[in-house]
Protein backbone atom coordinates (compact mmCIF):
# COMPACT_ATOMS: atom_id res chain seq x y z
CA UNK A 1 0.00 0.00 0.00
CA UNK A 2 1.04 3.12 -0.85
CA UNK A 3 0.37 6.77 0.01
CA UNK A 4 -0.72 9.57 -1.82
CA UNK A 5 1.85 11.42 -3.12
CA UNK A 6 2.83 14.86 -0.40
CA UNK A 7 5.21 17.69 -0.19
CA UNK A 8 7.88 16.38 2.46
CA UNK A 9 9.42 19.38 4.42
CA UNK A 10 11.95 18.55 7.38
CA UNK A 11 11.52 20.97 10.21
CA UNK A 12 14.46 22.80 11.45
CA UNK A 13 13.25 23.61 14.23
CA UNK A 14 9.85 23.74 16.44
CA UNK A 15 9.59 27.68 15.26
CA UNK A 16 10.17 26.57 11.67
CA UNK A 17 7.54 24.07 11.91
CA UNK A 18 5.28 26.35 13.58
CA UNK A 19 5.75 28.35 10.86
CA UNK A 20 4.89 25.51 8.09
CA UNK A 21 1.63 25.01 9.66
CA UNK A 22 0.42 28.39 9.56
CA UNK A 23 1.55 28.58 6.04
CA UNK A 24 0.02 25.02 4.98
CA UNK A 25 -2.68 24.57 7.75
CA UNK A 26 -5.42 22.09 7.17
CA UNK A 27 -3.02 21.12 4.15
CA UNK A 28 -0.49 19.79 6.43
CA UNK A 29 0.28 17.07 9.20
CA UNK A 30 2.86 16.67 11.10
CA UNK A 31 5.16 13.56 11.20
CA UNK A 32 7.52 12.05 13.80
CA UNK A 33 7.66 8.71 14.01
CA UNK A 34 4.99 8.01 11.69
CA UNK A 35 3.37 4.57 13.69
CA UNK A 36 -0.09 5.75 13.48
CA UNK A 37 -0.13 8.35 10.70
CA UNK A 38 1.67 6.37 7.98
CA UNK A 39 -0.96 3.63 8.61
CA UNK A 40 -3.79 5.53 8.31
CA UNK A 41 -1.97 7.35 5.16
CA UNK A 42 -1.21 3.86 3.46
CA UNK A 43 -4.78 3.25 3.71
CA UNK A 44 -5.40 6.51 2.32
CA UNK A 45 -7.98 7.63 5.90
CA UNK A 46 -5.31 10.25 5.68
CA UNK A 47 -4.06 12.38 2.42
CA UNK A 48 -2.11 15.42 4.25
CA UNK A 49 -0.83 17.21 1.01
CA UNK A 50 2.27 18.78 2.91
CA UNK A 51 4.50 16.09 5.74
CA UNK A 52 6.01 18.26 7.99
CA UNK A 53 8.98 16.18 9.94
CA UNK A 54 10.03 16.97 13.25
CA UNK A 55 11.03 13.44 14.11
CA UNK A 56 14.79 14.88 14.26
CA UNK A 57 14.42 17.98 16.49
CA UNK A 58 16.44 17.50 19.43
CA UNK A 59 14.46 20.38 20.94
CA UNK A 60 11.58 18.06 21.38
CA UNK A 61 13.25 14.78 22.54
CA UNK A 62 14.26 13.51 25.84
CA UNK A 63 13.14 13.48 29.49
CA UNK A 64 13.70 15.79 32.39
CA UNK A 65 12.11 16.81 35.67
CA UNK A 66 11.59 20.41 37.37
CA UNK A 67 10.34 20.62 40.83
CA UNK A 68 7.05 19.10 40.50
CA UNK A 69 6.88 17.27 37.13
CA UNK A 70 8.48 15.36 34.77
CA UNK A 71 8.78 17.40 31.33
CA UNK A 72 8.45 14.70 28.50
CA UNK A 73 9.67 15.79 24.80
CA UNK A 74 7.01 15.44 22.41
CA UNK A 75 9.30 13.28 20.00
CA UNK A 76 10.39 11.07 22.60
CA UNK A 77 9.96 7.31 21.89
CA UNK A 78 8.22 4.88 23.33
CA UNK A 79 11.34 2.89 23.98
CA UNK A 80 13.22 5.12 25.33
CA UNK A 81 10.39 6.59 27.75
CA UNK A 82 9.95 2.77 28.91
CA UNK A 83 13.77 2.35 29.61
CA UNK A 84 14.14 5.83 31.63
CA UNK A 85 15.47 5.74 34.82
CA UNK A 86 13.82 8.94 35.86
CA UNK A 87 10.42 7.64 34.54
CA UNK A 88 10.55 4.71 35.82
CA UNK A 89 11.44 6.29 39.40
CA UNK A 90 8.92 9.34 39.15
CA UNK A 91 6.22 7.81 37.34
CA UNK A 92 6.32 4.30 37.20
CA UNK A 93 2.75 3.67 35.53
CA UNK A 94 3.90 5.90 32.44
CA UNK A 95 7.37 4.01 31.90
CA UNK A 96 4.54 0.52 32.39
CA UNK A 97 2.45 1.59 30.06
CA UNK A 98 4.67 2.57 27.32
CA UNK A 99 6.57 -0.57 27.41
CA UNK A 100 2.88 -1.77 26.56
CA UNK A 101 2.18 0.09 23.00
CA UNK A 102 2.55 -2.10 20.42
CA UNK A 103 5.75 -4.30 19.56
CA UNK A 104 9.50 -3.82 20.23
CA UNK A 105 9.69 -1.97 16.94
CA UNK A 106 6.72 0.10 16.78
CA UNK A 107 7.95 1.21 20.51
CA UNK A 108 11.55 2.24 18.14
CA UNK A 109 9.42 4.79 16.43
CA UNK A 110 6.29 5.64 18.12
CA UNK A 111 5.84 8.72 20.33
CA UNK A 112 4.42 9.92 23.12
CA UNK A 113 3.66 13.47 21.50
CA UNK A 114 2.15 11.51 18.46
CA UNK A 115 0.32 9.03 20.13
CA UNK A 116 -1.60 11.67 22.38
CA UNK A 117 -2.40 14.13 19.26
CA UNK A 118 -3.24 10.40 17.84
CA UNK A 119 -6.13 10.27 20.47
CA UNK A 120 -7.08 6.33 20.08
CA UNK A 121 -8.96 5.99 22.83
CA UNK A 122 -8.06 2.11 22.93
CA UNK A 123 -4.38 3.41 23.36
CA UNK A 124 -1.73 3.01 26.23
CA UNK A 125 -0.68 6.53 26.84
CA UNK A 126 -3.68 8.62 26.78
CA UNK A 127 -5.38 6.41 29.32
CA UNK A 128 -1.63 6.74 31.33
CA UNK A 129 -2.15 10.64 30.58
CA UNK A 130 -5.24 10.61 32.40
CA UNK A 131 -4.63 8.56 34.70
CA UNK A 132 -1.49 10.22 35.66
CA UNK A 133 -3.11 13.59 35.79
CA UNK A 134 -1.03 15.23 33.39
CA UNK A 135 -1.16 17.85 30.47
CA UNK A 136 0.35 18.90 27.56
CA UNK A 137 2.16 21.78 26.65
CA UNK A 138 1.43 23.28 23.27
CA UNK A 139 2.68 26.07 21.07
CA UNK A 140 0.92 28.15 18.79
CA UNK A 141 1.10 31.38 16.60
CA UNK A 142 -0.31 32.87 19.54
CA UNK A 143 2.24 31.90 22.35
CA UNK A 144 2.40 28.37 24.29
CA UNK A 145 -0.23 26.88 27.00
CA UNK A 146 -1.02 24.36 29.40
CA UNK A 147 -3.88 21.58 28.97
CA UNK A 148 -4.75 19.34 31.24
CA UNK A 149 -5.37 15.65 30.21
CA UNK A 150 -8.76 15.71 31.10
CA UNK A 151 -9.08 18.81 28.90
CA UNK A 152 -7.22 17.33 26.02
CA UNK A 153 -8.88 14.39 24.69
CA UNK A 154 -12.17 16.24 23.46
CA UNK A 155 -14.04 12.82 21.25
CA UNK A 156 -13.08 10.52 18.83
CA UNK A 157 -9.53 10.48 18.01
CA UNK A 158 -10.36 14.34 18.37
CA UNK A 159 -8.08 16.62 20.77
CA UNK A 160 -7.65 20.17 21.94
CA UNK A 161 -4.94 20.76 19.39
CA UNK A 162 -5.56 23.49 16.50
CA UNK A 163 -4.49 22.63 12.88
CA UNK A 164 -1.71 25.47 13.56
CA UNK A 165 -0.57 24.21 17.02
CA UNK A 166 2.02 21.51 17.62
CA UNK A 167 2.26 19.26 21.03
CA UNK A 168 5.65 20.70 22.38
CA UNK A 169 5.84 18.55 25.77
CA UNK A 170 3.80 16.54 28.33
CA UNK A 171 4.14 16.79 32.27
CA UNK A 172 3.16 14.40 34.46
CA UNK A 173 3.39 14.87 38.13
CA UNK A 174 6.45 13.31 39.98
CA UNK A 175 5.26 10.96 42.21
CA UNK A 176 7.90 8.06 43.52
CA UNK A 177 6.74 5.52 44.98
CA UNK A 178 2.66 5.72 44.41
CA UNK A 179 1.02 2.59 44.28
CA UNK A 180 -0.40 2.29 41.03
CA UNK A 181 -1.78 -0.80 38.97
CA UNK A 182 -2.45 -1.23 35.24
CA UNK A 183 -4.63 -3.72 33.19
CA UNK A 184 -4.97 -4.35 29.39
CA UNK A 185 -7.05 -7.04 27.96
CA UNK A 186 -6.46 -8.25 24.43
CA UNK A 187 -6.78 -11.29 22.42
CA UNK A 188 -3.30 -11.16 20.48
CA UNK A 189 0.09 -10.08 22.89
CA UNK A 190 0.40 -6.49 20.35
CA UNK A 191 -3.20 -5.78 20.06
CA UNK A 192 -4.84 -2.10 21.26
CA UNK A 193 -6.73 -2.84 24.40
CA UNK A 194 -10.43 -4.08 24.26
CA UNK A 195 -10.60 -2.33 27.54
CA UNK A 196 -7.85 -0.68 29.67
CA UNK A 197 -7.36 0.50 33.23
CA UNK A 198 -4.61 2.53 34.99
CA UNK A 199 -5.38 3.31 38.33
CA UNK A 200 -2.89 6.02 40.91
CA UNK A 201 -3.36 7.36 43.82
CA UNK A 202 -7.29 7.69 44.22
CA UNK A 203 -7.61 8.14 40.08
CA UNK A 204 -8.64 5.69 37.86
CA UNK A 205 -8.75 6.08 33.85
CA UNK A 206 -10.33 3.66 31.21
CA UNK A 207 -9.48 3.16 27.99
CA UNK A 208 -11.92 2.08 25.14
CA UNK A 209 -15.05 2.58 27.11
CA UNK A 210 -16.53 5.85 25.63
CA UNK A 211 -14.84 8.33 22.44
CA UNK A 212 -11.66 9.02 24.67
CA UNK A 213 -9.98 7.86 28.11
CA UNK A 214 -12.26 8.08 30.44
CA UNK A 215 -11.95 8.59 34.03
CA UNK A 216 -13.91 6.08 36.04
CA UNK A 217 -15.65 8.96 38.09
CA UNK A 218 -18.23 7.08 40.42
CA UNK A 219 -15.89 4.61 41.44
CA UNK A 220 -13.39 7.14 42.39
CA UNK A 221 -15.68 9.11 44.40
CA UNK A 222 -16.21 5.51 46.19
CA UNK A 223 -12.55 4.93 46.93
CA UNK A 224 -12.95 8.86 48.22
CA UNK A 225 -15.91 8.26 50.41
CA UNK A 226 -13.85 4.72 51.75
CA UNK A 227 -14.96 2.02 49.77
CA UNK A 228 -12.73 -1.10 49.37
CA UNK A 229 -11.16 -1.25 46.20
CA UNK A 230 -13.78 -4.04 45.33
CA UNK A 231 -16.41 -1.82 46.24
CA UNK A 232 -15.82 0.82 44.49
CA UNK A 233 -14.84 -0.98 41.19
CA UNK A 234 -18.32 -2.23 41.02
CA UNK A 235 -19.16 1.58 39.84
CA UNK A 236 -16.59 1.53 37.56
CA UNK A 237 -18.52 1.55 34.14
CA UNK A 238 -21.45 3.51 35.56
CA UNK A 239 -21.97 6.14 33.40
CA UNK A 240 -20.21 4.96 29.83
CA UNK A 241 -21.19 3.83 26.67
CA UNK A 242 -18.76 1.98 25.40
CA UNK A 243 -18.79 0.85 21.33
CA UNK A 244 -19.69 -2.75 20.18
CA UNK A 245 -17.24 -4.41 17.94
CA UNK A 246 -16.61 -8.15 16.96
CA UNK A 247 -14.49 -8.02 20.49
CA UNK A 248 -16.93 -7.08 23.05
CA UNK A 249 -20.38 -5.96 22.90
CA UNK A 250 -21.24 -3.26 25.48
CA UNK A 251 -22.21 -5.33 28.74
CA UNK A 252 -18.94 -7.65 28.22
CA UNK A 253 -16.75 -4.28 28.15
CA UNK A 254 -18.38 -2.90 31.10
CA UNK A 255 -18.22 -5.88 33.09
CA UNK A 256 -14.11 -5.87 32.13
CA UNK A 257 -14.19 -2.40 33.04
CA UNK A 258 -15.29 -3.69 36.71
CA UNK A 259 -12.87 -6.60 36.63
CA UNK A 260 -10.03 -5.07 35.62
CA UNK A 261 -10.39 -1.94 37.51
CA UNK A 262 -11.09 -4.12 40.94
CA UNK A 263 -7.74 -5.13 39.82
CA UNK A 264 -5.68 -2.23 38.78
CA UNK A 265 -6.86 -0.75 42.43
CA UNK A 266 -5.12 -4.09 43.75
CA UNK A 267 -2.36 -2.44 41.94
CA UNK A 268 -2.01 -5.14 39.29
CA UNK A 269 -0.26 -5.17 36.45
CA UNK A 270 -1.23 -7.22 33.49
CA UNK B 1 11.57 14.22 -5.73
CA UNK B 2 13.98 14.36 -2.44
CA UNK B 3 17.59 13.39 -2.47
CA UNK B 4 18.32 11.45 0.46
CA UNK B 5 22.09 10.41 1.92
CA UNK B 6 22.24 7.58 4.29
CA UNK B 7 24.39 4.78 5.19
CA UNK B 8 22.98 1.04 3.95
CA UNK B 9 25.18 -2.28 5.07
CA UNK B 10 27.76 -0.01 5.87
CA UNK B 11 27.54 1.69 2.20
CA UNK B 12 27.28 5.57 1.58
CA UNK B 13 24.65 5.47 -0.83
CA UNK B 14 22.72 9.30 -2.30
CA UNK B 15 19.39 8.82 -3.76
CA UNK B 16 16.35 10.81 -5.57
CA UNK B 17 13.22 9.27 -4.41
CA UNK B 18 9.29 10.31 -4.02
CA UNK B 19 8.51 11.35 -0.33
CA UNK B 20 6.01 8.93 -0.55
CA UNK B 21 8.13 5.70 -0.92
CA UNK B 22 8.67 3.62 1.85
CA UNK B 23 11.72 2.45 2.97
CA UNK B 24 10.96 -1.36 2.59
CA UNK B 25 10.59 -0.15 -1.08
CA UNK B 26 13.67 1.51 -1.47
CA UNK B 27 15.62 -0.99 -0.06
CA UNK B 28 14.17 -3.87 -2.16
CA UNK B 29 13.54 -1.62 -5.61
CA UNK B 30 16.03 1.06 -5.75
CA UNK B 31 18.76 -0.96 -3.43
CA UNK B 32 18.26 -4.24 -4.31
CA UNK B 33 18.28 -5.80 -1.39
CA UNK B 34 15.16 -8.27 -0.92
CA UNK B 35 15.99 -9.46 2.27
CA UNK B 36 13.72 -7.30 3.94
CA UNK B 37 10.09 -8.95 2.83
CA UNK B 38 6.76 -7.35 2.74
CA UNK B 39 4.72 -9.43 4.47
CA UNK B 40 0.97 -7.78 6.32
CA UNK B 41 1.85 -3.80 4.99
CA UNK B 42 0.27 -2.92 8.06
CA UNK B 43 3.20 -3.03 10.79
CA UNK B 44 1.98 -6.15 12.06
CA UNK B 45 3.96 -9.11 11.00
CA UNK B 46 7.60 -8.01 11.16
CA UNK B 47 8.81 -9.60 7.78
CA UNK B 48 10.23 -6.03 6.82
CA UNK B 49 12.37 -5.69 10.00
CA UNK B 50 15.50 -3.99 9.38
CA UNK B 51 17.89 -2.04 12.31
CA UNK B 52 17.69 1.94 11.98
CA UNK B 53 20.75 3.04 13.62
CA UNK B 54 20.51 -0.04 15.38
CA UNK B 55 16.63 -0.26 16.47
CA UNK B 56 14.96 -2.83 14.71
CA UNK B 57 11.81 -0.94 12.69
CA UNK B 58 9.11 -2.24 10.64
CA UNK B 59 10.02 -0.65 7.45
CA UNK B 60 6.42 -0.63 5.44
CA UNK B 61 5.91 1.59 8.00
CA UNK B 62 8.93 4.13 7.63
CA UNK B 63 9.33 6.50 4.92
CA UNK B 64 12.69 6.63 2.75
CA UNK B 65 13.00 10.09 3.62
CA UNK B 66 12.81 9.27 7.12
CA UNK B 67 16.06 7.08 7.16
CA UNK B 68 18.13 10.10 5.44
CA UNK B 69 21.55 10.65 7.72
CA UNK B 70 20.89 7.40 9.02
CA UNK B 71 22.27 4.22 9.12
CA UNK B 72 20.35 1.22 8.41
CA UNK B 73 21.52 -2.82 8.27
CA UNK B 74 19.86 -5.64 6.83
CA UNK B 75 20.05 -9.26 6.93
CA UNK B 76 22.42 -9.14 3.43
CA UNK B 77 24.49 -6.79 6.03
CA UNK B 78 25.07 -9.10 8.82
CA UNK B 79 27.64 -11.28 7.39
CA UNK B 80 30.94 -10.60 6.88
CA UNK B 81 33.37 -12.51 4.66
CA UNK B 82 31.53 -15.04 3.66
CA UNK B 83 31.04 -16.06 7.47
CA UNK B 84 27.47 -16.55 9.05
CA UNK B 85 26.57 -13.48 11.41
CA UNK B 86 26.08 -15.45 14.99
CA UNK B 87 22.35 -15.07 14.41
CA UNK B 88 22.02 -16.49 11.40
CA UNK B 89 24.06 -19.27 12.38
CA UNK B 90 22.60 -20.03 15.25
CA UNK B 91 19.20 -19.96 13.11
CA UNK B 92 20.65 -22.37 10.57
CA UNK B 93 21.90 -24.56 13.36
CA UNK B 94 18.87 -24.75 15.28
CA UNK B 95 16.51 -25.10 12.43
CA UNK B 96 14.82 -21.67 13.28
CA UNK B 97 12.97 -21.54 9.97
CA UNK B 98 10.03 -23.38 7.96
CA UNK B 99 8.69 -21.43 5.16
CA UNK B 100 11.80 -18.82 5.44
CA UNK B 101 9.46 -16.08 4.72
CA UNK B 102 9.68 -14.19 8.35
CA UNK B 103 13.10 -15.55 8.64
CA UNK B 104 15.26 -11.92 7.66
CA UNK B 105 12.56 -9.85 9.94
CA UNK B 106 12.99 -12.88 12.51
CA UNK B 107 16.81 -12.33 12.38
CA UNK B 108 17.32 -8.82 12.53
CA UNK B 109 14.62 -8.52 15.13
CA UNK B 110 17.03 -11.12 17.12
CA UNK B 111 20.09 -8.64 16.48
CA UNK B 112 18.47 -5.99 17.82
CA UNK B 113 16.91 -7.65 20.97
CA UNK B 114 20.33 -9.29 21.83
CA UNK B 115 21.77 -5.72 21.56
CA UNK B 116 19.57 -4.72 24.32
CA UNK B 117 19.44 -7.61 25.78
CA UNK B 118 22.29 -9.73 25.25
CA UNK B 119 21.56 -12.47 27.68
CA UNK B 120 17.66 -12.59 27.45
CA UNK B 121 15.36 -15.70 29.40
CA UNK B 122 12.71 -17.56 27.17
CA UNK B 123 9.91 -15.48 28.73
CA UNK B 124 11.74 -11.78 27.02
CA UNK B 125 12.80 -14.30 24.05
CA UNK B 126 9.25 -14.49 23.29
CA UNK B 127 8.60 -10.93 24.67
CA UNK B 128 11.10 -9.16 22.43
CA UNK B 129 9.75 -11.56 18.96
CA UNK B 130 6.45 -10.19 19.77
CA UNK B 131 6.23 -7.78 16.76
CA UNK B 132 7.53 -10.81 14.52
CA UNK B 133 5.04 -13.23 12.90
CA UNK B 134 5.69 -17.15 11.84
CA UNK B 135 2.86 -18.26 9.91
CA UNK B 136 4.14 -21.41 9.86
CA UNK B 137 3.78 -21.26 13.20
CA UNK B 138 7.59 -22.33 13.59
CA UNK B 139 8.25 -20.49 17.20
CA UNK B 140 10.13 -23.51 19.13
CA UNK B 141 13.12 -23.49 17.09
CA UNK B 142 13.23 -20.10 16.57
CA UNK B 143 13.19 -18.96 20.60
CA UNK B 144 16.12 -22.02 20.67
CA UNK B 145 17.86 -20.41 17.83
CA UNK B 146 17.61 -16.69 19.85
CA UNK B 147 18.97 -18.62 22.70
CA UNK B 148 21.89 -20.31 21.31
CA UNK B 149 22.75 -16.83 19.43
CA UNK B 150 22.54 -15.65 23.12
CA UNK B 151 24.68 -18.55 24.63
CA UNK B 152 27.24 -18.17 21.64
CA UNK B 153 27.60 -14.32 22.69
CA UNK B 154 28.54 -15.62 26.62
CA UNK B 155 31.37 -17.99 24.77
CA UNK B 156 32.92 -15.15 22.81
CA UNK B 157 32.93 -12.84 25.78
CA UNK B 158 33.88 -15.19 28.35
Amino acid sequence: MIPAAFEYIPAESSAHALDLLAEHGDDAKLLAGGHSLLPMMKLRLAMPEVLIDIGSLEELAGVRADDTDLVIGATTRHADLAASELVRAEAPLLAYAAAQVGDPQIRHRGTIGGSLSHADPAADLPMALVALGGSVEIEGPGGSRLVAADDFFQGFFETALGPDELLTAVRVPRRPGVPWGYQKFVRRSNDWAIVGVAAVDGRIALANMGPTPLRAIAAEQALAQGASPAAAAEHAADGTSPGEDMHADREYRKHLARVLTRRALDHETG
Amino acid sequence: MTRIELTVNGEKRSDEVEPRLLLVHYLREVCGLRAANVGCDTTSCGACTVLLDGRSVKSCTVLAVQAAGHDVLTAEGLSAGGELHPVQAAFRQSHGLQCGFCTPGMVMATVGLLAENPHPTEEEVRAGLEGNLCRCTGYHNIVQAVLAAAEANTEVSA
